[in-house]
């Protein structure tokens, strides 16, 4: 589909609307179930005292927020990631960025009671430093082979889960259920100040990678095509990385490791939408929302009253959704 | 032909020089393409010519000696800038994934967009017109992954097209091509630069392709050029020889009277059968 400005506002649109309606579906589900009518009547604000009131305010909105804002943001980044590296299974779990973030906020929780902003600069920094890694050893070929991708990140991942586990080594026990939760990707203990953090973020970041969507669409040709028609590549990839790992990093610190988001949601738009960033970005982006949402609505009702870490959920379907990919296609978009 | 004296040239390099060892890949290059020009670079596989490609459109930047564009350093001009007024067709052709065949030459008007994020009617126009002159425009739907080697070598030159350069850069565009769209592109080549004063440099192995459309050709041996000026000056048995070391037949072919060059094969010293 060829990107105008009235297709992309069409599919914007009609992404927003079901992002609207699964918000308000995954509102009701859970393990106190509550009545769709019950949703609506507190949404315009006419109960604010009973418990369904409470559950949804306190408990449930920021969650699903949270996780619609975290599907967002790591949709996205594998899309550019995707586009940069000229590689359909580049990703930000897959290539070690995550891991990079969350070495970086352990860290930063280790060496002191870090609130939350400063947990958040010390991923951003470890999402930074990963991706100028990846983009080191990318370098020498120009684009970055699957083989190459796939050892990198575990290499990569397999570091920082050392680093990690030193620290959690270190803590007490009763710390250790969140940590590994977090470790999965948990958005159980989300409130609404995380959302807060992360929403401005999110819907910069990904206004910022929009205005860069035909920088994408050339960069995903190659470097030495983007530059003969007029982009400054170096420049601009750098750009890109700060807004990537700002996103990442801040997601991660927020939600743990949530995995194979970056790579399925893209895909999915694909298929229907082509490749065109400038409808790929947004719809990615609206799209992962909904996404995550489900997932992690999903998380916390398939054992309910126990609960899942939501990345276990995405890693069930992503793990095989990236084999079948590469068994299939490899490292080839056609 | 241009006179070549009244007109400021389009393209310029004074005494390029690339590479700092001994032997210098490009050695003191000395070139001039006027608007209207077409000007064929050849010589034998690694004498230099794509490096030279490389340093004239400003992705490489030379370690002495100076590239003008319209009459200023290349270097001193942003690759936006660059973008808008110098076109190259690439001889490895770098697509978009998954773009049909007119995403693809309307993404050659990045350049001209500045911050506009989607084409407008007037780059849809210049985007339809390259597909035309490159015989694509039955094709404007078809993922651009999906084509034959001949057609994605005229949907680079079209995606190049696109952008209207006043300078055009081509490395090897007719290798791919069967007989009729080599002569297709050459010829459309050759209007555009009668009528609309284009200037191209043309990087090419056939030599009697290169004899036939251009006007001057370079002839790089070694990085260092061998010979330079019209076709019938270039291209004789003596300079083929010393740069390719063959021994060849040159005489006049019948239809415009530029140089044909024939290969002669070696005799069998001994043929012991």
């Amino acid at each position: 589909m060829r990107a105008t400005p009235a297709r992309v506002g069409l599919v914007c649109l009609g992404l927003t609307l079901f992002l609207f309606l699964v918000l308000l579906l995954c509102l009701g589900l859970g393990t106190a179930d509550i009545s769709p009518a019950q949703v609506l009547t507190w949404l315009f604000g006419t109960i604010t005292e009973n418990s369904a009131a409470v559950i949804l305010t306190k408990f449930r909105l920021p969650r699903l927020l949270l996780a619609a804002l975290a599907g967002a943001s790591l949709s996205m980044c594998g899309a550019v990631f995707q586009g940069v590296l000229r590689n359909p299974l580049a990703e930000p779990f897959i290539l070690g960025v995550s891991g990079g973030a969350a070495a970086g906020a352990v860290l930063a929780l280790l060496l002191g009671p870090a609130g939350l902003g400063l947990t958040a600069a010390a991923a951003f920094a470890g999402a930074l430093a990963t991706i100028l890694l990846v983009m080191g050893i990318a370098r020498r070929h120009g684009r970055m082979e699957t083989s190459t991708l796939v050892l990198t990140g575990v290499m990569i991942n397999a570091f920082f889960t050392s680093a990690i586990m030193f620290v959690i080594s270190t803590t007490t026990d009763q710390k250790l259920h969140a940590i590994m939760f977090w470790l999965y990707g948990d958005l159980s203990g989300s409130n609404i100040e995380q959302a807060w953090l992360l929403g401005p973020i999110v819907l910069g970041g990904g206004l910022l990678l929009f205005g860069y969507s035909r920088h994408l669409n050339l960069l995903s040709a190659g470097d030495r095509a983007a530059a003969l028609a007029g982009v400054h590549v170096e420049k601009v990839k750098l750009i890109l990385f700060l807004i990537v790992s700002l996103l990442c990093g801040v997601t991660v610190c927020l939600s743990g490791l949530i995995g194979f988001v970056g790579l399925m949601v893209p895909h999915l738009v694909r298929m229907v939408l082509g490749h065109d960033y400038r409808l790929l970005l947004p719809a990615a982006g609206l799209f992962g929302a909904s996404f995550l949402v489900l997932a992690d609505t999903a998380a916390r009702t398939v054992i309910s009253p126990a609960q899942l870490p939501v990345g276990v959920v995405t890693a069930s379907l992503g793990a095989p959704f990236f084999l079948m990919l590469l068994a299939r296609r490899g490292s080839r978009w056609w | 032909m241009v006179v070549s004296g009244k007109l400021k040239p389009a393209l310029a390099a004074e005494g390029l020089v690339f590479g700092y060892s001994e032997r210098p890949v490009v050695d003191g290059v000395d070139l001039e393409i006027f608007p209207g020009d077409i000007v064929g670079i050849i010589g034998p596989n690694g004498s230099g010519k794509s490096t030279l490609l490389g340093l004239l459109c400003g992705l490489l930047t030379p370690s002495q000696g100076l590239v003008s564009l319209l009459g200023r350093p290349i270097q001193e001009y942003g690759r936006e800038e660059v973008a808008q007024v110098l076109g190259v067709v690439p001889q490895t052709p770098e697509l978009t994934p998954g773009f049909s065949i007119l995403e693809t030459v309307l993404i050659g008007r990045f350049a001209l967009m500045g911050r506009r994020l989607f084409e407008d009617a007037e780059d849809l126009a210049a985007a339809r017109r390259a597909l035309t002159l490159t015989g694509l425009e039955n094709l404007t739907d078809r993922r651009a992954g999906e084509l034959s080697g001949g057609e994605r070598q005229r949907l680079v030159l079209a995606r190049a097209l696109a952008a209207e350069p006043k300078v055009l850069l081509l490395d090897e565009p007719t290798s791919a091509l069967d007989l009729d769209y080599q002569l297709k592109v050459m010829s459309l080549l050759e209007k555009a630069c009668a009528q609309e004063n284009l200037a191209v440099g043309l990087v090419s192995h056939d030599l009697n392709l290169a004899a036939m459309y251009c006007h001057r050709l370079v002839l790089l041996s070694q990085g260092r050029p061998l010979a330079q000026g019209p076709p019938e000056k270039v291209l004789t048995p003596e300079n083929l020889l010393a740069a390719y070391g063959v021994k060849t037949l040159v005489d006049q072919e019948p239809t415009r009277g530029r140089p044909r060059v024939t290969l002669k094969p070696p005799q069998p010293a001994f043929d012991p059968l």
